[in-house]
């Protein structure tokens, strides 16, 4: 490795860390803009002009809280729980490609981190660390809501990692790889339109689903059901180690997206792009997965605004009775399909 | 589509990636502690459990369900593991492969129905 991939990456990795810490910050704004716009109030609109220094001053307000320990508490693991939550979240962006490659002082540049032949496998890997996050917090903590939290999170996000894992291995078997880049790639077609949602929309709907339970989200928030559980694993968390947990589930949220941009809606591939080449097509690509990325995330948020919460026992079920059979069957489907076109009988 | 190697050079990028995350969560974590005000007594140190007093110790046995839905968790996530080198070579195997990976989803399905005919994924009981 020369010193100028190393560079390199290093700039790109922290440009891709800049980024997702600016668009956790103001996915809070975001949110709570459009929570008042579908509840038709007008939302955060006193720190600067329509509010939008307000994430800014809720940072400033966190760094600033006393950090707070009770006594019960297990201290130790009761920091690592955010630290592990804040870091997993962090970490997921590496294998994503951002857009495709730049040309630049006589080289290609790779906007993606890591190019490596695991990736989806490393984002579901890393995405199960998270679950400690969340279970080492509650559990810590020593307080009876907090410890129903985080149990309710644990079950909730491993019994739906099962029907994500084989939605994942639908695409997988559609484009031969594991690579993020290879998958994109795959769905250029004619007019870069050959997305996998066209062929696979069963598949997109089970995994969109699981990706609402995997960053509990509403209708699958019931790890913090205000109404039961006060703030469920994060009860008794205040300071920057609470800010952890909120900025690890709005990063989640922004890597989920990205993984559903680039797993089905064709990541940086638009219609027509066939038209443009070297940079220019880098650029509107990048801005094409953003845009993609913008979308999902205003669903995710517009779902979080409609739906009611799911009771336990509905959510359970809906995970192991009706999304593991449908994907698996899916699956199946999708195997003879391709066997059929292939030939092979 | 030709899979390729990756070497460990690919992965060197990871390592950036994680010191500079490690980094920022370990450095905002002691920054905070250092700036926030610190007032301590007996009472405020308790727990919270929404203002009522705090009875006994959260470190008690919950339902066995969620203990069911972890061991679950464990059995059905190492089938599911197995697809994965499976999918990736998937054209290559051809139909020899799918046919064994379709006795694999068979016996994953059998295994499946036996759980739900125990009852195992049962929460109103």
């Amino acid at each position: 490795m020369d010193t100028g991939l190393i560079i390199e990456k290093s700039l790109l990795v922290l440009a891709v860390f800049g980024i997702t810490l600016l668009i956790a910050t103001y996915l809070t704004y975001f949110e709570r803009k459009v929570a008042a716009w579908l509840q038709d109030r007008i939302g955060p609109d006193r720190a600067g002009p329509f509010g939008i220094l307000q994430p800014l001053a809720d940072a400033g307000k966190m760094f600033f809280k006393e950090d707070f320990i009770p006594r019960n508490a297990d201290k130790w693991l009761f920091i690592l729980g955010p630290g592990i939550a804040m870091f997993t979240a962090l970490m997921t962006g590496a294998v994503i490609p951002w857009g495709p490659n730049i040309e630049a002082f006589g080289r290609s540049i790779s906007l993606q981190i890591a190019d490596i032949n695991i990736g989806i496998l490393f984002i579901m890997g890393v995405l199960s660390i998270g679950v400690y996050g969340i279970m080492i917090g509650g559990w810590a903590s020593n307080n009876k809501y907090s410890l129903f939290g985080a149990i309710r999170a644990s079950s909730q996000m491993i019994s739906y990692e099962l029907a994500m894992g084989i939605s994942v291995i639908t695409i997988v078997m559609m484009t031969g790889s594991l690579s993020l880049r290879d998958i994109v790639d795959g769905q250029h077609g004619s007019f870069g339109m050959g997305w996998n949602v066209f062929y696979q929309p069963v598949c997109f709907l089970v995994f969109f689903i699981t990706a609402l339970a995997e960053t509990n989200r509403a209708p699958f928030d019931l790890p913090e059901c205000e109404s039961e559980l006060i703030g469920g694993y994060h009860t008794e968390y205040g300071s920057m180690k609470l800010g952890f947990f909120l900025f690890a589930e709005y990063i989640n949220m922004f890597i989920s997206s990205a993984v559903i941009a680039a797993l089905f809606f064709g990541g940086y591939n638009f219609p027509g792009m066939d038209a443009f080449s070297g940079n220019t097509l880098a650029i509107l690509g990048t801005l094409a997965f953003f845009g993609k990325i913008v979308f999902f995330i205003f669903v995710f948020m517009w779902i979080r605004w409609t739906l009611p919460r799911f009771r336990f026992d509905q959510l359970m079920h809906l995970g192991w009775k009706s999304l593991i059979p449908i994907s698996l069957i899916n699956l199946l489907i999708t195997g003879l399909v391709i066997a059929f076109n292939e030939g092979w009988f | 589509m030709e899979s390729t190697v990756s070497s460990s050079a690919d992965y060197f990028p990871l390592v950036i990636q994680a010191v500079v995350a490690l980094g920022f969560v370990i450095t905002t974590l002691i920054v905070t502690h250092l700036w926030g005000p610190k007032i301590k007594s007996k009472t405020k140190n308790e727990n919270w459990e929404c203002g009522v007093e705090s009875e006994g110790n959260a470190r008690f046995p919950v339902s066995v369900r969620y203990f069911m839905t972890a061991i679950l968790f464990v059995l059905f996530d190492v089938e599911v593991i197995f697809f994965y080198p499976y999918a990736v070579n998937f054209k290559a195997l051809q139909l020899e492969g799918l046919l064994a990976v379709i006795l694999f989803v068979v016996f994953f399905l059998i295994g499946f129905l036996y759980v739900f005919k125990k009852g195992a994924l049962e929460w109103e009981k």
